[in-house]
């Protein structure tokens, strides 16, 4: 009991080492986020309500997503299918669930994959500097000479279509900008007295990095991961509506939009409005959570991302 | 400024290069022999017996050390032999020149609907900060942002066939041809893909037009009577555009790569079709030189965009 009482009295201000206060200190910086912008807080409740769609996917799906029924062929939405069905009378608002799962999981997983690579490399390159520092930066004008579909395209030809490989492709493409960023952060981290300080009592560089450096671009790295998400959903839905992304019959947002308006058929509106709409909600909220994070995290990050 | 050109165009030297190399590695290294995937991929339809494969193999090189390889690529391209299809043996420089133009309009068009759109928008909102208008721009910003480009023209074709069922036509013609006709397969696309950059110009235009509100010398200009007018003309306009204008050039390459799925929505017979049509075929010399194509016009649109940054701000060019 009275150890509690003491963390609590010397933790408020600075770190707390007990479980029930770190999550006390988690909820109190929830609840300043929520204070300081109510729109980035319904952005993020839209994303977990999105993930817990896509978690119990086989709970809230009404149907399977690749059960052909011919009695529904391009059936309107109804009282049945409240979205409508598909050309093989799949039901759209199942497809959409279950797609849920794979364009979560190509966006948040090429996202983590990209973005972490691009923070240890903006690392490395703004903190050793020199000829590894400009060796990257050619690397970095190649990667970015192409359109992030093209880049996406390239990679996806080398390496077969596939989920994992459309993740590889789409991390590839988001490892530029986060590169860019964090470099110019440690640069300006690099100059600071304590770095020197750390430097001058023979730290070494590898440590000085992790222990000193990395965890300034934290909040930098959490709010262009953030912001990436929204570019990585739309790359995966343009592969897959192309054809070249995840392969049909898995459902995924981008892929119920390719063919959806080919000539023979008079079109079907509800096969082309709700996957798009799926599609817009996820990327606004995740680009208005991006801004919230960026505004309460890191404010002089506008001028490094803008 | 002639030395910061040079500097730049060295740059771009290796950056070029790069491409290249990145280029080729991906199209020969990483999937082994692309004799292999044509083969698989036509296994069900036609087997090439061990003579054609052979053929095939020298006809495109493929016997030769990969550094040989490379070198004759590069040879080929730089004497502008570009090659040509391994299916319809159609030369790839004429497809280019024929698709091109039509891809290039889009873009073009493109970013002159997203300045009409967005410029205004984004001035207005800027000066009546915090206004209604201002309100809903700044909500219609957000919600074009994260609208796909390819969406909004599935969309737009969706109306057009369901209202005045008319779909847009799909013949290739330039617009020094027939001016109408061409017009109305590329007007609609051009809307499509550049309602998300018009969207993102105005959101910058807006930022950058109330950055320089507070400037000294608006409130300079203020303080000696002009009147608002000339002070939003003079001084305002002119000084919020030029971010604008420069990104612009770098949203020519997006819009590059956006067109592919624009293209493929309304069924436009662009570059973007060509190389998605390339990719499901396994055309690879078709796929790589068009991806070269793709990345050296992103490159130069960059070296362009660079130095267009330092003409119009001069600070730059002394870092």
């Amino acid at each position: 009991m009275s150890s509690i009482t003491v963390t609590e009295g010397a933790g408020s201000r600075t770190t707390d080492k007990t479980p029930a206060g770190g999550i006390r200190q988690v909820l109190r910086s929830i609840r300043r986020f929520v204070r300081s912008s109510p729109i980035g807080a319904v952005a993020a409740t839209i994303w977990i309500l999105l993930l817990l769609m896509a978690i119990f996917a086989p709970q809230l799906a009404p149907y399977d997503p690749q059960e052909a029924d011919y009695g529904a062929i391009r059936q309107a939405p109804s009282a049945a299918h409240w979205l409508g069905a598909d050309d093989l009378g799949r039901d759209i608002l199942s497809r959409i669930i279950f797609g849920a799962r794979i364009t979560l999981l190509v966006s948040i997983s090429s996202v983590l994959i990209g973005d972490l690579l691009g923070f240890l490399w903006g690392v490395a390159s703004g903190y050793l500097g020199g000829r590894f520092d400009l060796i990257s930066q050619r690397v970095l004008d190649v990667l970015i000479s192409f359109p992030t579909l093209i880049l996406a395209l390239l990679l996806l030809v080398a390496l077969g279509a596939g989920l994992t490989t459309v993740i590889i492709a789409i991390a590839v493409t988001r490892i530029p900008g986060a590169t860019r960023v964090i470099r110019s952060v440690v640069l300006s981290v690099k100059e600071n007295a304590y770095v020197e300080a750390a430097r001058m009592v023979g730290v070494k560089p590898l440590w000085l990095m992790l222990r000193h450096i990395a965890p300034q671009c934290i909040a930098p790295l959490i709010v262009i991961a953030t912001l990436n998400l929204g570019g990585a959903i739309f790359a995966e839905a343009a592969l897959s509506f192309l054809g070249l992304g995840i392969p049909p019959p898995a459902p995924s947002w981008g892929n119920m939009l390719g063919g959806v308006l080919a000539a023979s058929f008079k079109p079907s509106w509800w096969l082309v409005v709700f996957p798009g709409l799926a599609i817009t909600v996820a990327v606004m909220a995740a680009n208005l959570l991006g801004d919230a994070l960026r505004d309460f995290l890191d404010p002089k990050l506008r001028q490094r991302l803008d | 400024m002639t030395k910061y050109i040079l500097n730049r165009l060295l740059i771009a030297i290796p950056t070029l290069i790069g491409i290249t190399i990145l280029i080729f590695l991906a199209m020969r290294v990483l999937p082994g022999d692309p004799l292999a995937l044509i083969m698989s991929e036509s296994a069900g339809s036609y087997v090439l017996s061990d003579e054609e494969v052979a053929a095939a193999r020298a006809s495109l090189g493929l016997d030769k050390p990969l550094y040989q390889q490379y070198l004759e690529w590069m040879a080929q391209v730089v004497r502008g032999d570009l090659g040509s299809s391994f299916w319809t043996k159609e030369p790839i420089s004429a497809l280019i020149l024929r698709r091109g133009p039509i891809t290039m309009q889009i873009a073009l068009m493109a970013i002159l609907f997203s300045w009409l759109i967005g410029v205004p928008i984004g001035m207005l909102s800027a000066m009546w900060r915090n206004s209604l208008f201002d309100y809903l721009a700044r909500m219609g910003i957000t919600l074009f942002i994260a609208v796909p480009s390819f969406w909004v023209g599935l969309l737009i074709i969706l109306f057009t066939v369901l209202v005045f069922t008319w779909r847009p036509p799909l013949s290739i013609v330039q617009l020094w041809e027939d001016p109408l006709a061409n017009l109305s397969m590329t007007l609609l696309p051009a809307f499509a893909l550049g309602l998300g950059l018009a969207a993102s110009q105005a959101r910058m235009t807006r930022s950058s037009a109330l950055e320089v509100l507070y400037e000294d010398y608006v409130r300079t200009a203020r303080a000696k009577g002009l009147s608002d007018k000339l002070i939003v003309w003079r001084h305002v306009f002119r000084n919020a555009l030029l971010p604008v204008i420069t990104t612009s050039g770098l949203a020519l390459g997006g819009l590059l790569g956006g067109a592919v799925s624009v293209e493929r929505a309304f069924g436009v017979p662009g570059l973007g079709t060509l190389l998605v049509q390339a990719l499901n075929d396994r055309d690879w010399m078709m796929i790589q030189n068009l991806v070269l194509l793709y990345g050296v016009i992103f490159a130069v649109i960059n070296l362009l965009v660079d130095l267009s940054y330092a003409w119009f701000d001069p600070r730059i060019r002394y870092e």
